[in-house]
């Protein structure tokens, strides 16, 4: 039944981390939702439309939090939202707590803060069969009564209690249900007294007592810096003056939060909640005696993460090929209907069809990881590799879950940056941001391919070109280690999170589920990072295609006037063209800076058009050498015009361009730079611009010290 | 039967301890309260990573790893062994 003066509900979801909440969004909203981030902030914002009884609601999803106590950008989040303080954002009418049934009493520390807050509570006892299964019996009736707030028991993954849920929101929402809460000793009261009167003197606006419960229990509360606490003045003393008055009454103010709720809801519990008599060595024991062995734990571990990786090349090599071929076959089958017009022509193939399949041909790489990303999760073994790999990673300020992240980069940084979101410590995530990079992804591989095949294996052998392959995949990771370190040591700056990782039971996988995440996944990096991989590639293109004088064309035809083969001289047209293209002169005037890294103007107008995408330095290269744009790292004539080419003027005039040193200056630029618009998008997609732009820049940078160095130290040592 | 108090770090695996009190004004400690670490909630550690960190420790029939760093925020009261 609708109302007349119905606005749409709004309708808050919290809960612990893994408690299935996510899982019960999807339920509830079906494909109805919008996602976004939080202004300022890396936190995941989640809308969906619900119906509740009919009614229109909108559903919110916050980020899964353990407390209240607003130590995590996710917790502030949610508490901000809760209080009303979120630009924005309306409080909620009515709060929905996800509670894992097996730990019910922890997870009810959670919904006794929310309930503090003033706000209508129902409870949904999630994955209750589960609970069932371990031994632990709950008496939802009883519970709600004791509670005061409607306990709905769900299994999110079936969509069961999913009606009954609708209904016990109405209800929540209509008759302002509150839950019961803890008895506060008198201390508490006049703690929190005294600090209304404090804050009072301040100009802060009147709290609700939940408020400044947040604010004495909490070791520096975000509700008083978004109540309007002047930012100048000192919290400290009104504070102590006031957790002095609960020491004074015996209670000590750090656990003093903790110790009256779990005594409140150990009596709530005591009658509704029934334990299993002993707890038998459950199944999951069994399984971790095995996968968090220090031998066979650690082999399974490398066993599994080369298995990720060798599907991520595997599955997804095939299906990116085949997307390559597809828009091959549009651009062609599109190219003959342009043809009046140049310019359209060029910008529809190669800028618009060129750059959607440059966002489409990521896809294969992010759905395949994001399954296996999903199985790890749901399954519960990504805890046990994190537990496994901490210890490696946790000293340079990144943690055991930055390893499936910069493992997935070795294929592509895309999928890899995304996955980082695995990590709750924002600063190990944005760390992992940033360095992941560096690692030496598919991409690099062509550029490695064509400098080996061309100056290396020929003089070498191929024993000391496979070697070099190797170093150069070994480069970004070596530099990674140092570069994360410096950067929680000079950047960062703040002082290291605690690293606390529930290790859940395993539970058997919902293809349902990961499907799901799978599709919303794919969405999110189509809408959000496409946008900007595709805008990219068209400014590209016109840097690269402008300006087109006629006359250059009219100049080289003349030239080659005596050659009889039509596409020698179109391969030389374009190349006349790309020469005095804007990227081609911006390559030129910048080429002094890459002078002592023994990069000519070729090299470095290669090295400007491979910002966008570092494997179109093949296709320009092979351009600016009038092979035409339709060549591979292996392929013959451009090793062999690379290798014939020789400088024209300066002190090197006669001199070939590319020696060993040269070639292996480029492929150490290559190795470190940050040339891939799409790794850009996305790091400011999950970190911000700023970011993004500090990562660009370092690796810049970091690229070009390497490229100079290796080429100094070579032309010296290798002549 | 108490024991000398020692960090939660230093519990062997396998052995059940009592905990006392977490060290003030330590990140981890708001978080291990929320968690229901309270003095007097009984832990075991069930295992060190196969690298020496972190632990994994048990206590109100919840599985949790932590670094050596923050459990060593913990004091613990061993329980006299089995």
């Amino acid at each position: 039944m609708s109302r007349p003066d119905s606005r749409p509900l709004r309708i808050a979801l919290v809960g612990n981390p893994n408690t299935g909440k996510t899982t019960l969004f999807n339920r509830l909203t079906g494909s109805h939702q919008k996602i976004g981030n939080y202004p300022g902030v890396t936190v995941e914002k989640k809308y969906g439309a619900w119906h509740p009884g009919g009614r229109a609601a909108t559903l919110v999803d916050l980020p899964g939090a353990y407390s209240l106590a607003a130590s995590s950008p996710d917790e502030r989040v949610a508490l901000d939202f809760l209080t009303g303080h979120l630009a924005g954002e309306a409080r909620p009418d009515a709060v929905i707590c996800v509670v894992d049934a097996s730990n019910i009493v922890r997870n009810l520390f959670l919904a006794s803060q929310v309930a503090d807050l003033g706000l209508p509570l129902v409870i949904a006892l999630n994955m209750s069969d589960a609970a069932e299964r371990a031994g632990i019996h709950i008496d939802a009736a009883l519970l709600a009564r004791h509670l005061g707030v409607p306990v709905v028991r769900t299994v999110a993954t079936r969509g069961e209690g999913s009606g009954a849920l609708e209904k016990a929101v109405l209800r929540a929402v209509d008759g302002r249900l509150l839950m019961a809460q803890v008895r506060w000793p008198e201390a508490v009261e006049r703690a929190v007294h005294y600090l209304a009167a404090g804050l009072e003197k301040e100009g802060v606006a009147p709290l609700e007592p939940g408020e400044l419960r947040r604010i004495l229990f909490d070791h520096r509360s975000a509700v008083l810096e978004r109540a309007g606490w002047p930012p100048e003045a000192d919290p400290q003393p009104l504070l102590s003056a006031a957790r002095d008055i609960l020491s004074a009454a015996g209670l000590q103010p750090v656990p003093a939060e903790a110790l009256l709720r779990y005594e409140h809801l150990g009596h709530v519990t005591a009658d509704a909640v029934r334990f299993p008599e002993k707890r038998h060595r459950t199944r999951t024991e069994r399984i971790d005696a095995v996968l968090t062995h220090r031998v066979w734990g650690l082999l399974i571990f490398a066993l599994l993460m080369f298995l990720v990786f060798q599907s991520i090349y595997a599955w997804a090599g095939p299906v990116m090929e085949l997307i390559e071929v597809a828009v091959a076959a549009v651009q062609e089958r599109v190219a003959p209907w342009l043809a009046a017009w140049p310019a359209v022509q060029s910008l529809v193939v190669d800028g618009l069809v060129g750059g959607v399949g440059g966002v489409l041909v990521f896809l294969p790489q992010i759905l395949v990881l994001f399954f296996f990303i999903a199985l790890l999760e749901d399954t519960g073994y990504m805890a046990r590799g994190a537990f496994l790999m901490d210890k490696m990673f946790g000293w340079c300020g990144l943690n055991g879950k930055s390893f499936v992240p910069m493992l997935s980069s070795y294929a592509c940084a895309v999928p890899g940056i995304l996955a980082a979101r695995t990590i709750e410590d924002p600063r190990a995530r944005l760390t992992t941001v940033l360095v992941s990079p560096l690692m030496s992804c598919s991409a690099r591989l062509p550029v490695y391919t064509l400098m080996i095949g061309a100056f290396i294996e020929p003089s070498h052998g191929a024993v000391v070109a496979g070697a070099v392959l190797f170093a150069a995949h070994l480069l970004g990771l070596v530099v990674a280690v140092p570069v994360a370190w410096s950067l929680n040591k000079f950047v960062l700056r703040t002082r290291t999170q605690p690293f606390l990782l529930e290790m859940p039971p395993y539970r058997r996988p919902r293809l349902r589920d990961i499907l799901w995440r799978l599709w919303e996944r794919a969405r999110e990096f189509l809408v959000r990072a496409g946008t900007v991989i595709l805008a990219m590639t068209v400014i590209i293109w016109a840097l690269v295609y402008f300006p087109r004088p006629p006359e250059v064309r009219e100049r080289t035809v003349a030239a080659l006037s005596a050659s009889n083969d039509p596409s020698a001289v179109e391969h030389a047209v374009e190349a006349a063209y790309l020469e005095q293209s804007f990227l081609a002169r911006a390559g030129r005037a910048v080429q002094p800076v890459f002078a002592p890294a023994g990069f000519d103007w070729k090299i470095t107008v290669g090295v400007l058009a491979s910002f966008p995408a570092r494997e179109v330095i093949i296709a320009t290269l092979g351009t600016i050498y009038g092979i035409g744009r339709e060549v591979d790292a292996g392929s013959g004539d451009l090793r062999t015009a690379l290798g014939r080419d020789l400088w024209t003027h300066g002190h090197r005039a006669g001199k070939p361009v590319f020696t060993v040193p040269v070639a292996l200056a480029v492929m150490v630029f290559f190795a470190l730079c940050l040339q891939c618009g799409a790794t850009v998008a996305v790091m400011a997609k999950e970190a911000n611009w700023g970011w993004a732009m500090f990562g660009f820049v370092y690796m810049t940078l970091l690229a070009w010290l390497g490229a100079v160095l290796t080429y100094q130290l070579g032309t010296r040592w290798l002549g | 039967m108490s024991e000398a108090v020692i960090s939660l770090a230093a519990l062997p695996p396998g052995q059940r301890g009592r905990v006392q009190s977490g060290e003030d004004g330590h990140p981890a400690v708001p978080r291990l309260l929320a968690l229901g670490l309270l003095p007097g909630t009984e832990i075991t550690v069930v295992r060190v990573a196969p690298l020496g960190d972190p632990i994994e420790v048990e206590f109100r029939g919840m599985r949790l790893s932590l670094r050596k760093a923050d459990a060593a925020a913990v004091r613990v009261e061993p329980f006299a062994a089995r």
